[in-house]
């Protein structure tokens, strides 16, 4: 088990390294110069530009080798001083990443967990129950298919273009300063709800259909067989059933919370929801190397740890998993 | 299951680098193909043509096919002519026109057949790509093992937008085979993870035991013994990645990183936002191609767990 767990860090932290750098090569190979591009919003005489050009690839470093600039990324990455935006001239990336984080979060996480516990428990109930099967499975289905693209157009527009119920685009009224009031906070509530109801909507088929299936299996299992042999009430029976086929299914939840600190692009594109996603979007827009470089370490670290949980989580409360995992290494 | 994500993430589907198959299918499948009578293709044939979900699933993709490879000959208009623009459905246009004056139901047709297209290419690509590494990792488990996973977590938290981005900026125009092939190479680790796990779990099996014994070599076992025993799977698993890659086109092409040697359904729909279609209330311009794409997909997912039930006895309606 020991060598096991010093195998799993190894090749963590050999795939971080790698992620690491992947994301700092990706950038750097993107055509064109992200100085020129920035000192093209102004209006400069050669001379001027010239200058400009020096002291600005200077300040950027842009104007090293590239193995300096890979080492001083790392240096950088390391000592907490991820370089200044681009884009957004003066303002430190950690600024923008941090002020973007707090949408994303409360706008995906909420939509994740709260599509997880209901999809599950849908599955679940569905399961082997002609009725409910027959109405939860095709909706399921349904939901699953759509384009998530097409659900961020249809429901604004019924809910927004057509009923006026709620706002389409934005996080919070443009006549706003963000502030600690109530007017600032029931704004953001109601800027929220719909790319909210989106991101859940589009979740919610998967999980039910995932743990219809598995609960499915589940209950054709010998452990179930046992169960109902000992006398057990259906109840019980889809109870440990519904155990068992938690463990894949929060997996996946691990997942999705992983990658949840990249922002979900799509959606606050759509919306024009001011988080991370839409931060990713200017970043690539506008060549800005500092901050999708920020950005990727969130996502790299994010997807790694909900990686390593769910090794950890399988290992520690599945004891088949135990013993196949040390039939495996073996 | 497995003993790492083999689970499926809905809600990665919603996100940017979402490349997630849908759903994985019901686990056992690999196992109750295995232990198949000799009788085998009349049973399944049988259980094919009597399972509702299988029948339906497959007749109105079927269907669909049908629209999108005839639907260019019966459009009553060529989607490169120009009429009357923003012009809501008539008896004339019948999905109406665009901003530029063009025939919707011509362009939607059309959309149909690029969707198909790469939906088709990403699948295919990701099966080969992800079996090849998938058998390879669990057949020969130990430290081979460690680093194909490890490659597997590297692509799968690799930025997908961005690369695309960085990859089109090179070339001079993004066509549909490019798109296809990079959906494949960003969505083969749910294949490859599937079929890792597969193998490990037939690879304690005594006939390949048996295999072994018989001083086989491992790929002729793999191809032999290891890979029919999970056909079905593979097979739906493939027919899952052939509905997720289409949506993942549409998620490129709505953010206008589709194709630009032809009009997708996503395409369209991101034209649609360009020219405020929404906040102009022109309903006909983007909801049918978005409706088609849920049918499309919708009907494959029907059709994939009617398959599942055929191949799977377990899971049959009792």
């Amino acid at each position: 088990m020991r060598r096991y767990f010093t195998r799993k860090v190894l090749t963590y932290m050999l795939a971080f390294f790698v992620g690491v750098t992947i994301d700092w090569a990706i950038p750097h190979m993107m055509p064109g110069d992200p100085v020129q591009l920035y000192l093209s919003n102004f209006n400069l005489k050669p001379a001027g530009y010239a200058a400009l050009y020096k002291t600005m690839s200077q300040a950027f470093g842009t104007n090293l080798p590239l193995w300096e600039q890979y080492l001083h990324y790392w240096k950088g990455l390391l000592t907490g001083n991820w370089g200044i935006s681009f884009w957004d001239f003066p303002a430190q990336v950690s600024t923008l990443i941090f002020q973007a984080l707090p949408y994303t979060l409360a706008l995906l996480v909420p939509a994740i967990v709260l599509s997880y516990i209901v999809g599950n428990r849908l599955g679940a109930a569905a399961a082997r129950r002609k009725m409910l099967d027959n109405t939860v499975l095709p909706m399921g289905y349904v939901f699953q298919a759509i384009p998530y693209p097409w659900l961020a157009l249809a429901l604004p527009f019924l809910l927004g273009a057509v009923w006026h119920v709620f706002p389409i685009s934005g996080g919070y009224d443009p006549g706003l300063i963000p502030a600690f009031s109530w007017t600032f906070i029931s704004s953001l509530l109601y800027h929220w709800f719909l790319p909210f109801l989106t991101v859940f909507l589009v979740s919610l088929g998967g999980w039910a259909i995932g743990m219809r299936n598995l609960v499915i299996y589940e209950l054709e299992n010998d452990s179930s067989r046992y169960l109902r042999a000992l006398g057990a009430s259906e109840r019980v029976v889809r109870r440990y059933a519904y155990r068992s086929a938690s463990l894949p299914q929060l997996s996946g939840l691990a997942l999705a919370l992983g990658i949840v600190v990249g922002g979900n692009i799509v959606t606050e594109y759509a919306f024009s929801y001011p988080g991370l996603g839409h931060l990713i979007f200017e970043a690539i827009s506008n060549q800005d190397y500092f901050l999708l470089q920020g950005i990727f370490i969130f996502i790299i670290i994010g997807v790694l740890v909900a990686n390593f949980v769910i090794d950890i989580v399988y290992v520690t409360v599945d004891p088949r998993t135990r013993l196949s995992m040390q039939g495996a290494s073996a | 299951m497995s003993e790492t994500l083999s689970g499926s993430t809905p809600a990665e589907r919603a996100g940017e680098a979402g490349p997630a198959p849908v759903t994985t299918p019901a686990a056992g499948t690999t196992m109750a193909a295995g232990s198949a009578s000799p009788h085998r293709g009349g049973d399944l044939l049988y259980y094919a043509l009597h399972n509702k979900k299988l029948v339906f699933g497959v007749s109105l993709e079927a269907l669909l096919v049908l629209v999108a490879i005839l639907g260019p000959i019966i459009a009553p208009h060529n989607m490169t002519d120009y009429f009357a623009s923003n012009q809501p459905p008539s008896a004339q246009h019948w999905l109406g026109t665009d901003n530029l004056g063009h025939d919707l139901f011509a362009e939607v047709v059309s959309g149909m057949r690029v969707s198909y297209l790469v939906g088709a290419i990403g699948a295919l690509c990701a099966a080969f790509v992800g079996m090849a590494l998938g058998f390879t990792a669990g057949w020969r488990g130990g430290m081979l093992d460690e680093i194909l996973q490890m490659i597997t977590n590297i692509v799968v938290m690799m930025p997908a937008l961005v690369l695309l981005i960085v990859i089109g900026a090179y070339l001079k125009t993004r066509g549909i085979t490019f798109e296809g092939t990079f959906i494949g190479l960003i969505t083969w680790p749910w294949v490859a993870r599937a079929v890792r796990a597969q193998t490990f779990t037939l690879k304690s099996r005594e006939f390949v035991d048996l295999a072994r014994l018989s001083g086989k070599r491992g790929f002729s076992i793999v191809v032999r013994e290891i890979a029919p025993n999970m056909a079905s799977y593979l097979f739906l698993v493939v027919v899952l990645l052939f509905g997720s890659s289409m949506l993942l086109a549409a998620n490129f092409d709505f953010l206008g990183l589709g194709p630009t040697t032809g009009t997708s359904l996503g395409n369209i729909m991101n034209q649609s936002t360009l020219w405020s279609a929404l906040q102009l209330h022109y309903w006909w311009w983007f909801l049918p191609p978005g409706l088609l794409l849920t049918g499309m997909v919708a009907a494959l997912l029907i059709a994939n767990v009617g398959l599942d039930e055929v191949f799977n006895p377990k899971l049959r309606e009792q």
